[in-house]
C-alpha cells in the first residue's frame, strides 16, 4: 500500500481549480451568503474550465474525468462557497442520473449543455412527507393517451429555481405486492404546469437555491423517461448514494479546511499577554483536534471517491465519509469559532458561516442517524 | 500569417507567501522552503497575448525558460495555459547569472530554434524586477524592442501597432517583425486555465536544453558573464520603539507632527481645507 497521494495531473487540477476559486469565489462568497443568492453565472465559466462536467465522457462535451477529480473541484469550491458548492454538486447529481440511466439519445440532447454550464441541472426527489421515505412517494406519474401526466410537489430542492433540467422522481404504479413503483423523468424549466414553489430561508448554505417545485398535469412523451417504468428506485438511490453524499463530504472536506486555515491564521496573529495565542497549549490542543478531524474526513471521502472512479461499489464508503465529515466539519466550525473569542461570530470572519454551512450540511444527502443506519446495515449484512 | 512566437517566462516564489521568506543572517542564503513556485503573474499576461495573436494569425506558441530542472512542473501550467511547446534551458553552469547573462543563454536557446517572429516577456519579474531582460534579449537576438506594452496589436509582419505606458501618459509606435516586446499587465487578463488544459499539458513537446545543446561562449554564461553581483542581503527591522513624553498635549501634538515630518509623512494634506484646532464648517 502506498501511502495516500494525488497524481500530477490532479495536483496541477487542483491549483488551476483554486486560481479560479481564490479569483472568482473567495472576494464574493461572504455576499452570496449575505443575500443568499446563487452566483448562476459562475456556471458557464466553471464549464469552460471543466468543472461542471468534471466526470462526463468528453463525447457529451464532459471533461472525462473521474469521482476523485470531482472531489477536488468541490472541496476548492467550498472552502471559500460551501453554498456554490451545494448548487454545482446537485448540478452533478442530475447529470449523473441522466449519464448513467439515460439513452444515447437523451444524453446528447442533455449532457453538452449542462457539461458546459449553460444550463443547470437539478434532481427532485424529496417531498413534504419525508426524503428518507424514498419509497413513500406521493407524487405521481400516470400514462394516459400516449402521454406521461406529472402531478406533486416536491421540496428542499437544491436549484429549484434555477434548474432548466429537472429529473424528477414519481410513483407510476405498484408491483403484485402492492408496493410503490417509482420512474423517473426528466423535466424542463418552462414545461406547462412546472413550476417552482415556495424558496426556503437556509441557516447556511446560503448561496444555493433550496425550495418547492410544483408539477400540475406536466405532460410529457414517453421520451422523456429515464431508464425504464420501475427504475426510479434504482436512479434515485444510485444518484443520492454515490453522488450526493459524495459531493456532500467533499463540501464538508472543504469546510474543514477552511476551519484549519483560518484557525492558523488567527492564533498567529492574535496576541494575548504579550504573545500569539498559537503559543498557548489550551488553543494548540483545538487546533490539533480541527486538524485530525480534516485529516480524516479528507482520507475518508477520497478513499471512497477513488473506489467509485476504480467502479468497486462504495455507497457505505460515501456514508461513512459524509456522516464524519458533516459532524467533523460542525464540530471543528465550533472549535474555531471558540478559539476567536469575540471575533469568532462577527461575520467579518468567515468562520461564523462555516458554522451554519456545517450545520446545514447534516441532513443534506441525509442525517447522520440515516446514515449510520446505512453503515451498520452494511456492517451487520 | 502564422507566426512562431516566444514567450520567456520565470519561475518565481509565489508572491502570496513573500511574508514566509526569512534571510539567514550569516549565510545571506534566502530561506524558501515550502514556498510554491508560480509562473511570473506578469508573464502570464504575455502567454495571453502570445495566446491571442496565434488565434488571430495561426502559427506556434513557444515557451522558454532558463531556470533549474525543477521548473518542468511550473512550466505546464503554461502549456496548460495553452501553450505549444516548451524550452528549458538548464545547467549548473548558468547558476548565478545576472540579467545579461540570462538574456544572452535565452536569446541563444530562441536562435537555436529559429524562425522565431515575436519575442514576449512580461515586463519584470516577481522577485528580482530588474525590467532587463526583455531589451537585453532583443540587443542580442538584433530584433527592435520595446518595453511597458499596454495594448499591441499585429496587422501583418510589417505593420504592428504598439502602446506603451510613460510616465505621465502613453506612446504609440508601429512596428515590423521580428520584435521583442515586454507586456504590462494592462495589457490583458489571462485567461484561467481550463482542466482539459492541464490533461493535453503532459502531452505536448518539453525540451531541456543543457550547456553543451546550445551555442555559447562560457564567458558569457552564469556567475563568470554575470557583470553585476548582487550587495549585501538582509531583512529590514521591523521592531518598535516607544518613547515616553511627559509634556502637555498641546506640546505633545506639535512634537509628533514634527517627528512624522521629519520621517517624510506629508502632514500637510490631513489639514487640507480645515484650520487646525477648529472645525472647519
Amino acid at each position: 500500500m502506498e501511502f495516500f497521494k494525488f497524481n500530477e495531473e490532479q495536483e496541477m487540477l487542483r491549483k488551476v481549480v483554486r486560481d479560479f476559486v481564490e479569483s472568482e469565489i473567495a472576494p464574493k462568497a461572504a455576499e452570496w451568503d449575505e443575500k443568499d443568492v446563487c452566483p448562476v453565472e459562475l456556471f458557464p465559466t466553471m464549464g469552460e474550465l471543466g468543472i461542471c462536467g468534471i466526470f462526463v465522457p468528453e463525447e457529451y462535451g464532459g471533461t472525462g474525468l473521474g469521482h476523485v477529480e470531482r472531489t477536488i473541484c468541490l472541496e476548492e469550491i467550498s472552502r471559500h462557497s460551501a453554498g456554490l458548492g451545494i448548487a454545482l454538486m446537485t448540478h452533478h447529481l442530475g447529470m449523473a442520473a441522466i449519464l448513467n440511466y439515460g439513452n444515447e439519445e437523451q444524453k446528447k440532447k442533455y449532457l453538452p449543455e449542462l457539461c458546459a454550464g449553460t444550463k443547470v441541472a437539478g434532481l427532485s426527489v424529496t417531498e413534504p412527507g419525508g426524503g428518507s421515505d424514498f419509497m413513500g412517494q406521493k407524487a405521481t406519474g400516470e400514462f394516459i393517451d400516449g402521454q406521461w401526466v406529472i402531478n406533486g410537489r416536491k421540496c428542499f430542492i437544491t436549484n429549484s429555481h434555477i434548474a432548466d433540467v429537472d429529473v424528477w422522481v414519481v410513483r407510476t404504479g405498484t408491483d403484485a405486492k402492492d408496493r410503490a413503483t417509482l420512474s423517473v423523468f426528466i423535466l424542463e424549466k418552462g414545461m406547462s404546469g412546472h413550476t417552482p414553489g415556495r424558496k426556503e430561508n437556509k441557516l447556511g448554505l446560503r448561496g444555493s437555491v433550496t425550495g418547492d417545485i410544483n408539477c400540475v398535469d406536466v405532460k410529457v412523451g414517453p421520451e422523456q423517461m429515464l431508464g425504464k417504468e420501475g427504475d426510479g428506485a434504482k436512479i434515485g438511490m444510485a444518484a443520492i448514494g454515490e453522488v450526493g453524499r459524495a459531493g456532500m463530504a467533499a463540501i464538508c472536506v472543504g469546510i474543514l479546511r477552511g476551519c484549519v486555515e483560518e484557525a492558523v491564521k488567527f492564533s498567529k496573529e492574535r496576541i494575548v499577554y504579550g504573545k500569539p495565542i498559537a503559543k498557548l497549549q489550551a488553543i494548540q490542543l483545538d487546533i490539533a483536534d480541527i486538524r485530525v478531524d480534516h485529516e480524516a474526513a479528507t482520507l475518508l471521502t477520497y478513499r471512497a471517491a477513488s473506489m467509485k472512479d476504480a467502479g468497486k461499489p462504495s455507497a457505505t464508503e460515501f456514508s461513512i465519509a459524509k456522516y464524519f465529515a458533516s459532524e467533523a466539519a460542525a464540530r471543528s466550525a465550533r472549535k474555531t469559532m471558540d478559539l476567536m473569542g469575540g471575533y469568532g461570530i462577527i461575520n467579518e470572519y468567515p468562520v461564523g458561516r462555516f458554522l451554519r454551512d456545517a450545520l446545514a450540511s447534516l441532513p443534506s444527502g441525509a442525517t447522520s442517524h440515516v446514515q449510520k443506519l446505512i453503515i451498520a446495515g452494511s456492517t451487520l449484512k | 500569417m502564422g507566426l512562431n512566437i516566444v514567450v520567456c517566462v520565470k519561475p518565481i516564489p509565489d508572491p502570496k507567501y513573500y511574508n514566509e521568506i526569512t534571510i539567514d543572517p550569516v549565510t545571506k542564503t534566502v530561506k524558501r522552503q515550502g514556498i510554491p513556485t508560480i509562473i511570473n503573474p506578469i508573464d502570464k499576461h504575455a502567454i495571453e497575448k502570445a495566446l491571442k495573436i496565434k488565434e488571430q494569425h495561426g502559427g506556434k506558441v513557444i515557451l522558454m525558460s532558463m531556470a533549474p530542472p525543477d521548473a518542468q512542473e511550473t512550466l505546464l501550467e503554461g502549456l496548460a495555459m495553452g501553450a505549444d511547446e516548451t524550452y528549458l534551458l538548464s545547467d549548473r553552469k548558468f547558476a548565478g547569472a545576472d540579467t545579461l547573462a540570462t538574456s544572452y543563454v535565452l536569446a541563444r536557446g530562441i536562435q537555436k530554434i529559429g524562425e522565431i517572429d515575436l519575442v514576449l516577456t512580461g515586463t519584470e519579474s516577481g522577485d528580482g524586477a530588474t525590467a532587463q531582460v526583455s531589451s537585453q534579449l532583443g540587443e542580442w537576438l538584433g530584433f527592435s524592442h520595446l518595453w511597458g506594452v499596454v495594448n499591441c496589436e499585429v496587422k501583418s509582419q510589417d505593420d504592428i501597432y504598439l502602446k506603451t505606458k510613460i510616465e505621465n501618459g502613453y506612446m504609440e509606435w508601429s512596428g515590423k517583425l521580428p520584435m521583442v516586446f515586454a507586456v504590462s499587465r494592462e495589457i490583458n487578463t489571462p485567461r484561467y486555465t481550463s482542466i482539459m488544459g492541464v490533461m493535453k499539458a503532459k502531452k505536448k513537446p518539453f525540451t531541456i536544453w543543457s550547456f553543451q545543446d546550445l551555442d555559447l561562449d562560457e564567458v558569457y554564461v552564469g556567475l563568470k558573464g554575470s557583470p553585476t553581483q548582487p550587495g549585501d542581503i538582509f531583512s529590514p527591522d521591523m521592531g518598535r520603539k516607544g518613547e515616553i513624553l511627559k509634556i502637555s498635549k498641546e506640546e505633545a501634538v506639535e512634537l509628533i507632527i514634527e517627528k512624522l515630518r521629519a520621517n517624510g509623512i506629508n502632514i500637510e494634506s490631513f489639514f487640507s481645507g480645515c484650520v487646525r484646532g477648529e472645525r472647519n464648517e
